[in-house]
């Protein structure tokens, strides 16, 4: 528990005073399946900032994918709210761009390219700049030499990067990543985090990012909230931006991680 | 015998521990190149066009030697003879006057048919009302042949191409709805609510997300509407034929079949044949080569 008094310094960001982004305010989250009605969340609320990647960090069954499809637009709180620059969310929409667990978020009948420009032109954006914001994030993410290919021959990988390209070439609000790295091997995962990182650090942008594994949370964010399950509720905020690929192997990250474990399977609501 | 069971239940396999080695990885010698082009042989036996080609030579071969054997032109003419009078049927421009006269109504039906189907599955995957429409009309009239309807159709239409387009509608629409439907109901989750964040709804996310991505679905429904079609059309056009003077392929057949000119009736089928192949392995082979199978959501 010392350790909690020892990172207690807020983010070091100049605009730690400004407005958050985007506000959770005591969401209830509940939605249908054919026998019940399942609460998903509970009273959840966090406010993210502008250039936070804030983590949703959970076991299977807290709610933390429901929460970031609410946030997303694709379903209303029961209760509470979630505002973006001070708007109620009510739908989907583009500037709560979001990256998928799932490789086939790419429209198969799209090249590369095509598919990041796609977002953009279907908002508005003129061809021209559409081409050229798209082949700039497909270089960010370093598939230039396959900006017209079809999804169908990219790895899973590659095609997780392309859904990072194409969601952050609109540049959204808000980005939204559910699960991008679970259906990926051990090796190519480690090497997207780093990326993702990297990317950060270029573009800074802000990151709403769901996981449930905990050295993930601790690597990929500046900030973790833990949810608790069945219903989700918030059991913890914690600040991990000081510490990134460098102190993985370092005792701070190792006492945080084991912290989080402890707080997610010792206490006695912990499903599985 | 039962000692060396006992052996092996109780003594845990213990592997032996062996050195530990680490090597430089070096580019293989002495296996030749790490790809190598096929022969010529093998590439002509992965041509789809040429084994196809193939079966449709030998077949013509089996054809021509059984009737050969069988000797009765009245009945069964040889392959040559019928290409003789498909030939003569050509060049004195009956058959394709008759094609023509066909593939007008065929097109007309079809297309008419087409833009029904879009407009129910439209309904269908914006409403819910649309979907029971859907499903209670295609449980109704798909089993129903459009055949069956031809006399109802002609007392409501009269004896003419409107009747016959009646039917290819028939036979086409629930056939490609059902398909379209089908191929709607089955793009991912994922897929859905990638097209909603970019901002899409209503018409637009139909077109740009649903359309494309039930593409493989609805290309199959087109082929089965198609064959659909063209089946009901001929199979009409011998029931009555004639509309507004000129008849069709299905009424030439017909013709030459009252008259015996049975090398004629096989020149009328081969006809009916030959479109179907062109239609099939070149115009929808074409539209898949540059669809589903570019895209990669069909092995080609």
């Amino acid at each position: 528990m010392a350790m909690a008094q020892r990172e207690a310094p807020f983010p070091a960001s100049t605009d730690a005073a400004s407005a958050p982004v985007l506000t959770v305010d005591g969401v209830t989250l509940q939605y249908k399946t054919p026998d019940h009605l399942v609460t998903a969340t509970y009273r959840v609320g966090f406010d993210i900032h502008l250039g936070d990647r804030l983590v949703l960090l959970g076991p299977s069954g807290c709610g933390k994918s429901t929460l970031l499809k609410a946030i997303a637009g694709f379903l209303k709180p029961v209760e509470g709210a979630i505002h973006l620059k001070g708007k109620p969310v009510t739908g989907p929409g583009p500037d709560r761009m979001m990256v998928f667990q799932e490789f086939d978020q790419l429209l198969p009948w799209k090249s590369v390219k095509d598919n990041v420009a796609f977002p953009m032109l279907e908002n508005g954006v003129a061809r021209n700049e559409a081409n050229q914001r798209a082949m700039e994030a497909i270089d960010k993410v370093n598939l230039t030499r396959f900006a017209d290919v079809y999804p169908h021959m990219l790895s899973g990988g590659m095609k997780q990067r392309v859904a990072i390209a194409r969601a952050m070439a609109m540049r959204p609000d808000v980005l939204l990543m559910d699960e991008p790295y679970a259906a990926l091997d051990a090796l190519t995962r480690r090497k997207m985090q780093e990326e993702l990182l990297q990317l950060w650090d270029d573009i800074r942008f802000t990151l709403i990012f769901v996981t449930h594994s905990i050295e993930e949370a601790v690597l990929i964010g500046s900030r973790v909230v833990v949810l608790s399950p069945h219903p989700g509720q918030v059991r913890a905020e914690l600040n991990c931006h000081h510490l990134d690929v460098t102190h993985q192997d370092g005792p701070e990250f190792q006492m945080l991680t084991r912290r989080i474990s402890r707080m997610l399977f010792e206490d006695k609501s912990v499903g599985h | 015998m039962i000692d060396a069971t006992i052996t092996k239940l109780t003594v845990k396999l213990t592997p032996p521990i062996r050195a530990e080695g680490e090597y430089t990885v070096t580019a293989p010698v002495g296996l030749g190149d790490v790809a190598k082009p096929l022969s010529a042989l093998e590439r002509l036996a992965n041509n789809g066009a040429v084994r196809r080609g193939l079966i449709l030579v030998a077949l013509a071969v089996i054809w021509e030697l059984y009737a050969r054997w069988l000797n009765n032109p009245l009945s069964f003419p040889t392959f040559s003879a019928t290409v003789e009078a498909l030939w003569s049927g050509i060049a004195s421009g009956i058959i394709p006057t008759r094609l023509w006269v066909t593939l007008q109504t065929l097109l007309i039906g079809y297309a008419i048919g087409l833009v029904l189907a879009a407009v129910f599955t439209s309904l269908a995957v914006t409403t819910r009302l649309g979907t029971d429409l859907l499903s209670t009309l295609t449980a109704m009239f798909n089993p129903l042949p459009a055949i069956a309807l031809l006399p109802l159709a002609l007392l409501w239409f009269g004896l003419g191409r409107p009747s016959l387009v009646f039917v290819i509608i028939h036979s086409v629409l629930w056939a490609v709805a059902l398909n379209m439907h089908t191929g709607f109901l089955s793009v991912s989750e994922t897929l859905r609510m990638a097209g909603r964040t970019f901002g899409l709804g209503g018409f637009r996310f139909v077109r740009k997300i649903l359309i494309p991505a039930a593409f493989p679905a609805i290309l199959a429904g087109l082929k089965i509407g198609w064959a659909f079609a063209w089946r009901t059309l001929i199979a009409a056009e011998l029931v009555f034929g004639v509309s507004s003077g000129q008849g069709g392929l299905g009424w030439y057949i017909f013709e030459n079949r009252n008259t015996l000119d049975t090398a004629n009736v096989f020149a009328g089928l081969l006809t009916v044949m030959a479109v179907g192949l062109f239609v099939e392995g070149v115009i929808f082979r074409a539209i898949e080569a540059r669809t589903v199978r570019r895209w990669g959501m069909q092995r080609g």
